[in-house]
C-alpha cells in the first residue's frame, strides 16, 4: 500500500508576523518559511507506518509557488521515498487543494491519505476534509492515534473531540489529519539531507491534472487585530485581589 | 495624479463592493443552522450560531437542523423550537445514522437538506463537531467553507482570524452556491436566560430521507468515546478561566490550579507544555490547536505566552498573569501583572480570595 501524504510550506511557527501597511496579506518575503507543523506530524505517521511494514512507499505532495520543493526536499529528508510538486503561481484555497489532491490520487492510487489538521497560516482546517468528500471516501480528523489492520483493510483512528477522545474505525481507502499529540516527528540527518537530493520530485501543472483553479473567495484585507490596551503590574496579592474586585469587578 | 490615483483606487473597490452587497441583498436570506445536542438539549454553541444567523439579515428566515435518534433527539428538538425567537422552524433527521455525528453521514444530509430548501448560508459553530462536517460538506456542494468567523459585516462579508489571531482578514463570498460558514461561538454570544424564554415554538418537521445517499455511509463506524469527567464549568463556555503551564513542574502541583479554580467557580485551562508533560488531559489546552476561550476573567500560571497559546485566550475581557520571569510574553497582554513565584502567590490567594458567590 502507498501513502501520499500532503506537505504546506507556511512561515515558520516561531516567526513574529507583521501585516503589510496597504492591508494586502502579510509580510512573507525575506521572513523564514518551513513546513507546516501538522504536515509534519502527518509525514512522521506515514513514515512509521512504511517503517513498520504495513505500507510500501511514502509520497509526499506539495502545491504552490516553487519554493514549495524545498518543503519536499525536506520531507525527503525526513524519509519520504519521492516528492510531487504541483506549481501554481497564485493563492490556493483549501477547495483548489482538495481538487488537485484528488487528481493527484487519482493517478497514484494511494491505500491512506495523511494531512495536517490545519495549516498555521491560513487557520482553515478544511482541505482533509473536503478531498476525503470529494474521493468520497471515509475521514479521521485531528487523530491522536492511528491504527492500520492490513488484513481487514481498515484503520483505527483516535480523534480529540471537544469533550475527549473518540475512536472511529474507517474502512481504507480513507484519510486522516493528524492533530498535535499523533506522534513526535524526526528531524532531518545530515547523510539523509544529501540523500534526499537525489531522489525524485515529479512536476505537475494544474492544467496536466485537469483541475481548474477558480475561487468564490476573494480576500478583501487583511488588518492586525485590535491592540489591547496596556495593562499594569501589581506589587502583591492584595493589590491584585483589590483590583479585579475594585476596579475590574470580576470576582 | 497620483494622489488622484489613490483616491481612485480607494474609492472604486469600495463603490464596487456596494454594487455586490445590494445585489446580494436583492437574494432573500435563509440560512440553515447545524446544531448539536446532547442529553435532550441543544448546545450553547449551537444557540450561538444561531445568534450569528439572525445577524445576517434583519430578514432571514431561520432553520436549524438537528440529527440523532431516540427520544433524546425528539427532547432536543422541542428545545431548539423555543431556544431563539428568530428560529422559524426546526428539521429533524431521525435516524441511526446520525446517531454519532459521523461527518460522512452528516455531510450526506447537509447535501439533501440544502437542494430541498436553496439555503443562502449554512451556519455551525466552529467545535470539533462543525470543523470536521461543515468542509466535506461544502466539497460536495462545491463551494468553500468559511472557517471561525468572529464578524459579520454582511451577508457575503466576513472577518476571521489568520496566523493564530495575529492577523484579522476580511473575506467576500462571491460564488453562486450556498455560502458555508463555522463561527467561532465566543464572538457570538448568548445571553444565559436563553434556556427559559419560551415566547415562541417555532414548528418542527421531519427530514425525508428516503432520497438519502448512501454511498460514502457505513465505511465509517464509531467505536467509543472517552471524556473526562468534570464537575468543573465547561471551558469553552466559562466566565472565569485558570490556566496553568509547564511551571506547575507536576500533575500534584496542578491540583493547585484546580483548587483555586474551584474556589473561583471557573473551568481549568493548560498550556501545550502542561498538557505534553502529562499534568492534565489534552481537551483542557487552550490555544491554536487548543480551545478558544473568551472569558470575563483569564488567570495565567506559570505560562509564559507563547503566540500559540495567546490565539487560545487574547479576546478575554480581563487577564490577568503571575509568572517569575518579567520579561515573559503574557504581560504584554495581560491587564493585571505579578511577577512572583506562582508557589507562593496561589498559596496566598487561595488564602486571601472570598469565597466565590
Amino acid at each position: 500500500m502507498k501513502i501520499m501524504v500532503s506537505l504546506k510550506r507556511v512561515v515558520d511557527y516561531a516567526v513574529k508576523i507583521r501585516v503589510k501597511p496597504d492591508k494586502s496579506g502579510v509580510e512573507t518575503q525575506n521572513v523564514k518559511m518551513s513546513m507546516n507543523p501538522f504536515c509534519e506530524i502527518a509525514l512522521e505517521e506515514a513514515l512509521r507506518i512504511k517503517e513498520s511494514g504495513m505500507a510500501s512507499e511514502v509520497v509526499a505532495v506539495s502545491m504552490g509557488l516553487k519554493q514549495c520543493v524545498d518543503t519536499l526536499r525536506t520531507g525527503l529528508a525526513m524519509g519520504a521515498d519521492r516528492g510531487i510538486h504541483v506549481e501554481t503561481d497564485g493563492p490556493l484555497y483549501p477547495l483548489s487543494v482538495a481538487k488537485l489532491l484528488r487528481a493527484l490520487v487519482k493517478v497514484e492510487k494511494p491505500g491512506l491519505l495523511i494531512l495536517g489538521k490545519q495549516a498555521i497560516d491560513d487557520d482553515c482546517n478544511q482541505t482533509g476534509q473536503m478531498v476525503a468528500g470529494l474521493l468520497n471516501w471515509p475521514q479521521g480528523t485531528f487523530a491522536s492515534k492511528v491504527v492500520l489492520d492490513k488484513e481487514k483493510q481498515v484503520v483505527t483512528v483516535d480523534r480529540e473531540v471537544d469533550g475527549g477522545l473518540e475512536t472511529l474505525c474507517l474502512d481504507l481507502p480513507a484519510v486522516i489529519t493528524t492533530d498535535l499529540r499523533l506522534n513526535q516527528p524526526r528531524y532531518a540527518t545530515l547523510p539523509n539531507i544529501m540523500k534526499a537530493k537525489s531522489k525524485v520530485i515529479k512536476k505537475y501543472t494544474p492544467q496536466d491534472l485537469n483541475v481548474e483553479l477558480k475561487s468564490d473567495i476573494e480576500q478583501v484585507q487583511v488588518t492586525e487585530p485590535p491592540k489591547r490596551k496596556a495593562g499594569v503590574l501589581v506589587s502583591s496579592v492584595d493589590e491584585l485581589i483589590d483590583k479585579l474586585k475594585n476596579e475590574a469587578h470580576v470576582i | 495624479m497620483a494622489a488622484f490615483r489613490a483616491f481612485r483606487k480607494r474609492i472604486v473597490p469600495s463603490f464596487k463592493s456596494r454594487i455586490f452587497a445590494s445585489s446580494f441583498n436583492s437574494r432573500s436570506i435563509s440560512t440553515l443552522v447545524l446544531a448539536e445536542h446532547e442529553g435532550g438539549a441543544i448546545k450553547p454553541q449551537s444557540v450561538s450560531a444561531v445568534k450569528a444567523a439572525s445577524s445576517l439579515s434583519d430578514e432571514n428566515s431561520i432553520s436549524l437542523l438537528l440529527a440523532g435518534s431516540g427520544p433524546a433527539l425528539h427532547e432536543a428538538a422541542a428545545n431548539a423550537a423555543s431556544c431563539d425567537p428568530s428560529v422559524s422552524q426546526v428539521l429533524v433527521a431521525d435516524s441511526e445514522k446520525f446517531s454519532h455525528h459521523l461527518a460522512e453521514p452528516w455531510a450526506r444530509l447537509i447535501h439533501l437538506v440544502q437542494q430541498k430548501g436553496g439555503y443562502s448560508h449554512v451556519i455551525t459553530a466552529s467545535g470539533s463537531f462543525g470543523k470536521n462536517i461543515l468542509p466535506r460538506a461544502a466539497a460536495l456542494l462545491d463551494v468553500s467553507p468559511i472557517t471561525d468567523v468572529i464578524e459579520i459585516s454582511d451577508s457575503h462579508l466576513f472577518v476571521r482570524p489568520i496566523y493564530a489571531g495575529n492577523a484579522l482578514c476580511t473575506v467576500r463570498y462571491t460564488g453562486a452556491g450556498p455560502c458555508l460558514l463555522s463561527i467561532r461561538s465566543t464572538s457570538f454570544p448568548v445571553s444565559p436566560i436563553w434556556a427559559d424564554s419560551k415566547s415562541n415554538e417555532a414548528p418542527i418537521s421531519q427530514v425525508d430521507l428516503s432520497t438519502f445517499g448512501e454511498d460514502s455511509v457505513g465505511k465509517s463506524r464509531y467505536v467509543k468515546h472517552t471524556s473526562q469527567d468534570t464537575e468543573r464549568p465547561d471551558l469553552g463556555n466559562a466566565r472565569v478561566v485558570v490556566t496553568g503551564g509547564r511551571a506547575l513542574k507536576s500533575a500534584e502541583n496542578f491540583k493547585m490550579i484546580e483548587k483555586l479554580a474551584e474556589k473561583l467557580g471557573a473551568a481549568v485551562g493548560a498550556t501545550r507544555a502542561a498538557v505534553d508533560a502529562g499534568y492534565v488531559p489534552n481537551e483542557l489546552q487552550v490555544g491554536q490547536t487548543g480551545k478558544i476561550v473568551a472569558p470575563e476573567l483569564y488567570l495565567a500560571f506559570g505560562v509564559s505566552g507563547a503566540i500559540q497559546h495567546l490565539a487560545g485566550m487574547r479576546d478575554s475581557k480581563y487577564i490577568v498573569a503571575v509568572n517569575k520571569d518579567a520579561d515573559a510574553p503574557i504581560f504584554q497582554v495581560a491587564d493585571y501583572g505579578l511577577v512572583g513565584d506562582i508557589f507562593e502567590v496561589i498559596p496566598e490567594l487561595l488564602e486571601k480570595l472570598p469565597e466565590k458567590k
